[in-house]
């Protein structure tokens, strides 16, 4: 499909997935991820997407240009475990036609 | 030992609507719960947030939801256990189970239904390679009793608002205390901000930021924290206290219930969802998030219909082959276990001449 894009996911195991996510449909990188099942139910986006977990990290490792982090994403960062310079959260991520090509790795569960 | 009709685990909403159902085949119910309070995640995640898909609210705060979940089961005076984890289910003889927490509590009933959510919630701890050894030796990540650190050195970590309001808290009662979070903002509400920021300028509270405890030290016990500080240039020091209190808020596990020989699939237990939401051990029954069937869906609301369905098998094994039918409550009301009945008001009969 057009609206389709994308995207590298390596999941907790190091395995790399390449996978197909729509940009017609409101998800973010956290539900792309549960909704190839990437990772565990129950050990990832466990808030729901709020923020307010940090279950969905991932390590950003393209160079796309990615929304600005708020202050709710930024403040849970700020307390998450294993954080790097290029972590974001991934439920924050908006599946948009510009993140053709992104990939990203998740980061270990806590 | 506590003994009920069923007996639920987890007090979040889906355990709270059961009570009323139960309630009104005359059942009577227990909850356990691992938080000390009511209303699983949507009290202790995100109270303050809306939900939209609760048929007939339109909008309603998570907390809110709670608050009217237990008004609306009230009359039916459920038991509570909270602030323990149940840790062992074991059948009897007779067919009942015996659940018992972590904290030695027995609760003894003929059917026990799961409404645990995404498990109970546990403290997160900071990867600090030897923390282990002195949890109860000044490494607490829970406070239980202020008392214990009055005139004692403690050192907390964290930046919501638990960490800032027992860092307010302590103020009045240690001898010193240091608050330590990785980043120089804090995300805790408003006012606990401010009051921090006051205690700080009057030397109540000593704020280091951005920081991070890397390393504990002591001989059985808490002697000092190793801090490592990146304000303009890193440096590592160590901090001499008696107590360290990491408040990095709580994530959900399974737990012990995977151990209860429960089929477990994807982190969630296996029903019959095509009759009534039992799992692989009869009189056992897991409802809400915590359960998995084909074409399984999160909701609360989906949590409530399984809760409805449950008391109703409930009922078949607590009351074999007695006929029952079911009833609306316009019709027939709701008659509470502390006496008091709610109705729909009479018609009017009256002549018009």
């Amino acid at each position: 499909m057009e609206q389709d894009i994308n995207i590298k996911i390596i999941d907790r195991e190091g395995q790399a997935h390449e996978v197909l996510a729509p940009t017609d449909m409101a998800m973010n990188l956290m539900e792309v991820v549960r909704s190839y099942e990437l990772a565990p139910e129950g050990t990832i986006g466990i808030c729901g997407g709020m923020a307010m977990c940090a279950s969905c990290q991932c390590y950003v490792l393209s160079n796309h240009e990615l929304p600005a982090m708020q202050d709710e994403e930024e403040a849970m960062l700020s307390e998450a475990f294993f954080v790097k310079d290029n972590s974001r959260l991934g439920c924050q991520i908006h599946i948009t036609a510009a993140l053709e090509g992104l990939e990203v790795e998740l980061a270990p569960a806590e | 030992m506590i003994q009920t009709d069923i007996l639920i685990i987890g007090a979040g909403p889906t355990g709270l609507f059961a009570v009323f159902e139960a309630g009104l085949l005359k059942l009577k119910c227990h909850l356990i719960d691992a938080l000390p309070q009511a209303g699983g995640q949507c009290s202790e995640i995100y109270p303050k947030k809306p939900i939209y898909d609760i048929p007939a609210f339109p909008e309603i705060l998570a907390g809110d939801l709670t608050k009217n979940l237990l008004e609306q089961c009230k009359q039916f005076e459920p038991g509570f256990t909270l602030g323990e984890r149940a840790e062992t289910l074991e059948k009897q003889e007779d067919g009942s189970f015996i659940v018992t927490t972590n904290k030695g509590t027995q609760h003894q009933a003929p059917v026990v239904a799961i409404a645990g959510g995404l498990g109970s919630f546990e403290p997160r701890k900071p990867l600090i390679p030897n923390i282990a050894s002195f949890e109860d030796k000044g490494v607490a990540y829970f406070i239980k009793d202020p008392e214990v650190y009055r005139d004692q050195r403690v050192v907390i970590a964290g930046g919501g608002d638990s960490a800032l309001d027992w860092s307010i808290f302590l103020s009045d009662v240690a001898k010193k205390v240091t608050l330590i979070h990785r980043r120089n903002e804090f995300r805790g509400a408003l006012d606990s901000v401010e009051k921090v920021q006051e205690l700080k300028n009057k030397g109540k509270i000593d704020l280091i930021t951005p920081a991070e405890v890397i390393n504990v030290v002591g001989h059985d016990k808490v002697e000092a924290v190793v801090i490592t500080q990146s304000q303009h240039i890193e440096k590592e020091f160590e901090l001499e206290c008696d107590h360290f209190i990491p408040l990095f808020g709580l994530s959900p596990k399974l737990g012990p219930i995977a151990n209860w020989g429960l089929d477990i699939e994807k982190n969630a237990i296996k029903v019959n969802n095509a009759l009534d939401y039992q799992t692989n051990i009869p009189g056992v029954f897991a409802i809400g998030d915590v359960n998995t069937y084909p074409g399984k869906l999160k909701l609360i609301l989906c949590g409530f219909h399984e809760a409805t369905l449950m008391c109703q098998s409930a009922y078949q094994i607590i009351n074999p082959g007695k006929r029952y039918v079911l009833k609306y409550t316009t019709v027939s009301g709701v008659d509470g276990f502390d006496g008091t009945r709610k109705e729909a008001p009479k018609a009017v009969v009256k002549a018009i001449n």
